[in-house]
């Protein structure tokens, strides 16, 4: 071994190299909370992971470590991650981020269950060692579950509306009891795998009913608030294994996350608790699906009426929902919004904080269509608008723009701040069909007397819209 | 042995206050790029399959530590990946569109 090669090897080199890690780390996500330094500030935070690793590999703790199977691991995370995440579809983000995180809280749980096996099962000698596995191998397994069913919910391969789960609570809290009973068992010196399986197991259950009885529409604020769970279970990790560099790192994502999933929440005026205590409401009873109470007729329209009807407004507001991201429509929305505006005719787009699956959704959309920015309004901009607008275009947008949050007491979704659409002189609905959103809910919206729905492609009626404005 | 618990404790409380002061206010678009950054960086447990490979014996540790090693490379490959591309809206405008404002007449 060359001098050289010593160097770099040796503990406190390695500890300084995580030492410009976490702090790239720390400057990266600063930097992530501003729109004029946040691609910057990702790219920090990636540089500082290759270093983290690269130090990783130098330290002389992984002498005689089979270096092939780390290689193995490497080569294929590197062949599912990339791309997964190159081809992913702007709309399909939401879940990805869901499923990257679950594997990170499945990584954390597995190494625990290695490092039990490596430390012969015995914990009670080295609580110090013993405590934090446990909590990681607990975290690490609710994360992973959850993060799955987060993501079988925004995939569609189960139900997005909330599944109540008889007992859920109470099922819930026992699980959790398990899990912690037979983590305490481990710890007074019980040596049984078993039971070490069995923490995994009852977390892992605990993961999947947890997230199993929230609606869709709340999904983002579970999805956040796994990611800071699994920062915190590779905290714990971190101590387990005495590695700065992973308690750091986790413990700034389990904070940050944190105050990152009460922001979200905020965004959507509801807490953190109503969210993860089950469904809408919580407590509230359970919604009929009917449509029983809102009843009252539907007005069907067609892409030229809806032209003609643009074409003598003077304000028209776009409210871009899922239904644009889903039809990719956002190209097509801006083909429609030039034509509008060489007639003179002010087109401006209401956000909804949460409009799509996650917050931002829209803007990203909307971006990457080369929709100025100065035309995209927020929520609290645009609402004093409505009154002001013409017609309001709402392209498979549907709970966020759904009146009962503002007016029905009883409603699950009551209180939400929604885009106050009903208050145009006329609105439009772009939808495939009658079916509800996200929340599972009716929209008395489009029961409006002011309303006319246009059914279809979003896609191919804007286009049909617009092809209808060069005609006249 | 106690000592080098609690300097990891130390180390962990200073993170969590960090953590929170990092994020202040956040802009609703950047919420979703925001935490997709974190998640990536929380994919840090890669670092916890590598040590780990070292001292573990026996084909099921192996095993376990090998698809830890996936799963966290997965993290964070896919994960700074997938925040760059959500990011992409801010990155350079080609064209400046012109929007007229307010047609008169």
């Amino acid at each position: 071994m060359t001098p050289g090669t010593a160097f770099f090897q040796d503990v406190d080199f390695i500890t300084a190299a995580y030492i410009v890690a976490f702090s790239m780390f720390i400057m990266g996500l600063a930097r992530l909370t501003s729109p004029t330094t946040a691609v910057q500030g990702n790219k920090i935070a990636a540089v500082g992971m290759l270093v983290a690793v690269v130090a990783t590999l130098l330290n002389p703790e992984l002498d005689g470590a089979d270096f092939a199977l780390i290689a193995v691991g490497l080569i294929i995370g590197t062949i599912i991650g990339v791309p997964a995440a190159r081809n992913v579809k702007m709309t399909a983000m939401p879940q990805m981020v869901a499923l990257f995180n679950g594997v990170g809280g499945g990584a954390v749980a597995l190494i625990a269950w290695a490092e039990f096996r490596e430390l012969g099962g015995d914990l009670s000698t080295e609580l110090d060692v013993g405590i934090p596995l446990v909590f990681a191998a607990i975290i690490g397994s609710i994360s992973f579950w959850g993060s799955n069913i987060a993501f079988a919910k925004l995939q569609a391969l189960i139900s997005g509306s909330p599944v109540k789960i008889p007992g859920g609570l109470f099922v819930n809290i026992a699980l959790l009891a398990t899990a912690i009973g037979a983590g305490v068992a481990i710890l007074l010196g019980s040596e049984s795998e078993g039971l070490f399986i069995l923490i995994l197991v009852a977390s892992a259950l605990l993961g999947n009913l947890a997230v199993l009885p929230i609606g869709g529409a709340d999904m983002p604020v579970v999805i956040s608030t796994l990611n800071a769970f699994t920062g915190l279970s590779a905290a714990a990790a971190g101590i387990a294994l005495d590695n700065y560099a992973l308690i750091v790192a986790g413990m700034i994502v389990g904070a940050s996350g944190t105050i990152l999933t009460d922001q979200m929440a905020k965004a959507m005026n509801r807490s953190i608790g109503s969210v993860l205590l089950g469904g809408f409401g919580g407590e509230a009873p359970a919604v009929e699906g009917g449509s029983g109470e809102t009843g009252g007729t539907v007005r069907s329209t067609s892409a030229a009426d809806v032209a003609i009807l643009l074409a003598y407004a003077r304000q028209v507001v776009v409210v871009p929902g899922y239904g644009m991201a889903v039809a990719q429509a956002q190209h097509t929305v801006r083909e429609m919004a030039k034509a509008l505006e060489k007639k003179g005719i002010e087109v401006k787009y209401a956000i909804h904080p949460v409009a799509g699956r996650m917050p931002g959704h829209m803007n990203v959309l909307l971006a990457e269509a080369d929709v100025p920015y100065e035309q995209l309004r927020e929520m609290d901009d645009i609402n004093p608008e409505f009154g002001r607008t013409d017609v309001s275009l709402v392209i498979g947008a549907n709970d966020v723009t759904n009146p009962d949050a503002r007016m029905k007491a009883d409603s699950p979704i009551y209180g939400m701040p929604i885009l106050n659409v009903d208050e145009s002189k006329q609105i439009i609905v772009l939808k495939r069909s009658m079916a509800s959103g996200f929340a599972g809910i009716e929209n008395p919206l489009f029961f409006n007397d002011k309303t006319q729905m246009l059914f279809g492609d979003a896609k191919a009626s804007v286009a049909e819209i617009t092809s209808e404005l060069g005609q006249l | 042995m106690t000592s080098t618990i609690l300097t990891s404790i130390a180390i962990l409380v200073l993170a969590a206050f960090v953590g929170f002061q990092v994020i202040s206010k956040v802009p609703n678009t950047l919420h979703t790029p925001l935490m997709s950054g974190t998640n990536a960086i929380h994919g840090i447990v890669l670092l916890g399959g590598l040590v780990a490979i070292a001292h573990a014996d026996g084909f099921l540790s192996r095993l376990l530590i090998v698809i830890a090693i996936v799963f966290g490379t997965i993290n964070v490959v896919g994960g700074f990946l997938v925040t760059d591309r959500m990011l992409s809206m801010f990155k350079k405008k080609p064209e400046p569109v012109a929007s007229p404002e307010d047609g008169d007449t």
